[in-house]
């Protein structure tokens, strides 16, 4: 590797005398060092310090004041998966740092890089029940990559070199570095920030085995029908590029993940759709046929795999993975190549030959007509009066021609917009995956927003995940991030009643969720607002707000009992996948 | 596969917060920890942990890499009884009127590998250390005569093949940078994006 030999002390631009400065207004510096533009907050009473510190650097940095916590770690979030860059959240001691949890869990489990700060009681109140006092600490363990508590000014700044290093690194997560306000008051002598570039105990990324490698180019170069699934770990390695030449030279097959949808064109030729319980029909049922199975970045999530014991037993698997704890974790690997995929997929393209599986992508092919007939034409151009969900992204796909970035919330809404959008980059679709966090589409769009100002942003939202976080309309109303806002209304929690009706007897309890008149709502706030419910209205409504200059809210009225097909029901294997109701026995 | 009695070994910093991030992997998929013991290793500022459970070597094997994914986890090893050099301490509290009139104490030290650690007119304290048959057979042995107090400690073990940390240690403490993150290049251009 070339870059040992290179000098290892790298100091920032920065660099000044040593100066006696407050822990607070380190921290500042050490965020600007770090190259944070955008922070996303909420002040209170343990943090006080730091954002007086903030009101004296508000013209290097952009904060935007969230209407809750939650708001603003989600609005991190869809800034870090927008951007690829680490999210900052600055909250308060107590509720504003337990407000942060749903965050922190969500960006846990769907890899985002955020540094949290949240204020804490002086030190020497630490376990005496003050006020807004909450051991932080140990509620956040479990669901944050690391977390520290700083007690004295002059470990801020080796901690958050520390933070910004392990956010981002390796497989990203969630840090969060509590401060208490003793060390935020008291002044230090500030060194020169110096970027975290080492851990000894952390290891980014495992060593690459090329014997692994070869391995892995032999079972491909043998196989007859090979296909590869892909997560956002092709993301999250900034490998889109070399997974696409991997494509290219290797024919194969591939499909997508939820959260690794976008990392290749929608329309990329070897692109085959995506998995999991209402991915599309031919890669779930022939996930069971393939004879090597190649998993790039992914983890083989439960509603990803189905039932674990009817899933892929035929075929030898692959897995590509930074993570070396995900090798092995859900499905057994025939051939485990740990490292990061942007410099393993080249490795592997290099040693694989150059292959076409014509017989094997029509298989594909045939899987997609039948989806096609008994699903996807009646979803796009419904033939009954009533709009679908579907229909309505169809329209939107022609409008952003793929290059906008869809952030979804949780549920059908979520589950028709990734089935059915079209993406032509990458970062193109922020959804929270593996949590199922509802109420995230909302701030997440704000914070994609500022992570990518140049795209378009727009946000699908079910009519219940909207009332979870309709307060950051306020947000939207002080800060003016020009993002769109589609809300799908069927007036149920509609996946749930879709469960209700399909294996509890139609009994609906408690998914009738009515809802506030949004147009109402928005325009409240001072953002433009239209209701539609006829199709005759839609395309017109959906072309007015992507051509508005500012945000735009627009209600959509969609089939009250509508279902989300293909599925794999719950406890059944991939290849149970059914394509209709009446076929779910 | 067959469950067994696995001794995880885990060098780590010496950080607060670390057992309980230790802990909470095997509470979160709610496994029983047999016994837990953390102490200095035989390098200074690496503590070590040993940590005993009953369960397959799938699910210990998996155990261990979650561990080993924590920042501040150096390693983690696991082994088998066989694998290991391994003791445990015991202390036992009796009466010693009881003990001086009743029992044996020259068979106790002799036979059961017992040590006195205190003699005091009400009572006396004797020690084991061994593997656990050995201690709660002592156990058995006092139990008539009234143990007021018995106390056995967490395990510590030695792994048999080990050449100890030194070599792992030099080979992580070997810097090797990381690279930097690719930069949005909009995002310096944001006053003339927005505006509502």
């Amino acid at each position: 590797m070339s870059s040992i030999t290179q000098p290892l002390q790298e100091t920032s631009p920065e660099t000044q005398a040593e100066v006696m400065i407050s822990g607070a207004e380190a921290t500042m510096r050490c965020l600007i060092a770090e190259g944070v533009e955008t922070i996303f907050g909420y002040p209170g009473g343990a943090i006080m310090p730091i954002y007086d510190a903030l009101f004296h650097h508000q013209h290097e940095v952009n904060h935007i004041l969230v209407r809750h916590e939650q708001g603003a770690i989600h609005a991190a979030q869809g800034y870090a998966r927008a951007s690829g860059r680490t999210g900052v959240v600055f909250a308060t001691s107590g509720p504003g740092a337990t407000n942060l949890v749903t965050g922190l869990a969500d960006a846990m489990i769907d890899s985002t890089p955020l540094v949290c700060i949240t204020g804490q009681v002086f030190a020497h109140l630490l376990g005496t029940d003050a006020f807004q006092e909450t051991d932080v600490m140990n509620i956040t363990t479990p669901i944050t990559k690391w977390n520290y508590q700083v007690t004295e000014a002059h470990e801020i700044p080796v901690v958050l070199a520390k933070a910004f290093y392990l956010a981002g690194s390796g497989r990203p997560g969630p840090v969060l570095i509590d401060i208490t306000k003793n060390a935020q008051i008291q002044a230090f002598s500030f060194p020169a920030y110096e970027k975290c570039k080492h851990i000894r105990s952390y290891r980014p990324k495992p060593v690459i085995r090329p014997e692994y490698i070869k391995e892995a180019a032999k079972l491909i170069d043998q196989a007859e029908r090979p296909l590869v699934i892909f997560g956002q770990g092709v993301i999250l390695g900034k490998a889109e590029k070399e997974f696409d030449t991997f494509l290219e030279k290797s024919g194969l097959p591939a499909a997508w993940t939820i959260l690794g949808m976008s990392a290749i064109p929608t329309d990329h030729p070897n692109a085959v759709g995506m998995l999991g319980m209402h991915g599309n029909y031919g890669p779930n049922l022939l996930t069971n046929e393939c004879d090597v199975l190649i998993a790039v970045g992914m983890r083989f999530d439960d509603r990803v795999t189905g039932r674990l014991d009817k899933y892929a037993k035929q075929a030898k698997i692959i897995h590509l993975d930074i993570d070396p704890s995900e090798i092995d974790k859900n499905v057994k690997t025939t051939v485990p190549v740990w490292g990061d995929c942007k410099e393993t997929l080249p490795m592997l393209t290099d040693a694989i030959q150059r292959k076409s599986y014509p017989d094997w992508l029509k298989k594909f092919k045939e899987c997609l007509e039948q989806e096609e007939s008994k699903v996807i034409r009646k979803e796009l151009n419904p033939s009954q009066e009533i709009l679908t969900m579907g229909e309505v992204i169809n329209i939107l796909n022609s409008l952003t021609g793929g290059n906008a970035i869809l952030v979804t919330d949780v549920g059908q809404h979520q589950m028709v917009t990734c089935r059915y959008a079209k993406f032509q980059d990458s970062r193109s679709n922020i959804t929270s995956g593996g949590l199922g966090t509802m109420g995230f589409a909302l701030p997440a769009a704000i914070g994609a927003k500022y992570g990518a100002p140049h795209r378009e942003v727009v946000a699908i939202i079910g009519d219940g995940g909207f009332q979870m976080t309709m307060q950051e309309l306020g947000t939207i109303m002080q800060f003016k991030p020009k993002i769109k806002i589609i809300i799908l209304n069927n007036n149920f929690l509609g996946m749930v009643r879709q469960w209700q009706e399909l294996f509890h007897e139609n009994r609906y309890s408690f998914v009738d969720i009515s809802s506030p008149d949004y147009v109402q709502v928005a325009q409240g706030y001072g953002i433009r607002a239209r209701s539609v419910s006829e199709r005759k209205d839609l395309e017109p409504a959906l072309k007015e707000m992507m051509g508005s200059e500012g945000t735009y809210l627009l209600e959509v009225q969609v089939g009250k009992e509508n279902n989300v097909f293909p599925m794999v029901p719950q406890g059944r294997g991939v290849a149970e996948v059914v394509l209709c109701k009446e076929d779910l026995l | 596969m067959l469950q067994q009695e696995y001794t995880i070994t885990v060098y780590t910093e010496n950080q607060i917060g670390l057992l309980n991030r230790i802990a909470i992997i095997f509470s979160r998929r709610k496994i029983n920890v047999e016994s837990l013991n953390t102490s200095p290793s035989e390098i200074d500022s690496v503590h070590r942990f040993n940590i005993v459970i009953t369960e397959t070597e799938e699910v210990v094997r998996k155990l261990c890499r979650q561990i080993e994914k924590q920042v501040d986890v150096l390693k983690a090893y696991y082994n088998n009884n066989e694998e290991i050099v391994w003791q445990e301490l015991a202390l036992y509290k009796v009466s010693t009127d009881v003990i001086a009139t009743e029992v044996k104490v020259e068979r106790l030290l002799s036979q059961y590998g017992a040590r006195v650690v205190v003699i005091r007119k009400d009572y006396t304290v004797f020690s084991v250390t061994g593997h656990r048959e050995e201690t709660d057979r002592l156990i058995q042995v006092l139990e008539p005569y009234g143990l007021i107090e018995f106390v056995r400690s967490a395990r510590v073990a030695i792994i048999k093949s080990s050449e100890g940390f030194h070599r792992k240690l030099t080979q992580f403490e070997y810097r090797e940078p990381a690279s930097d993150v690719v930069e949005n290049e909009f995002l310096n251009q944001q006053e003339k994006v927005f505006s509502m």
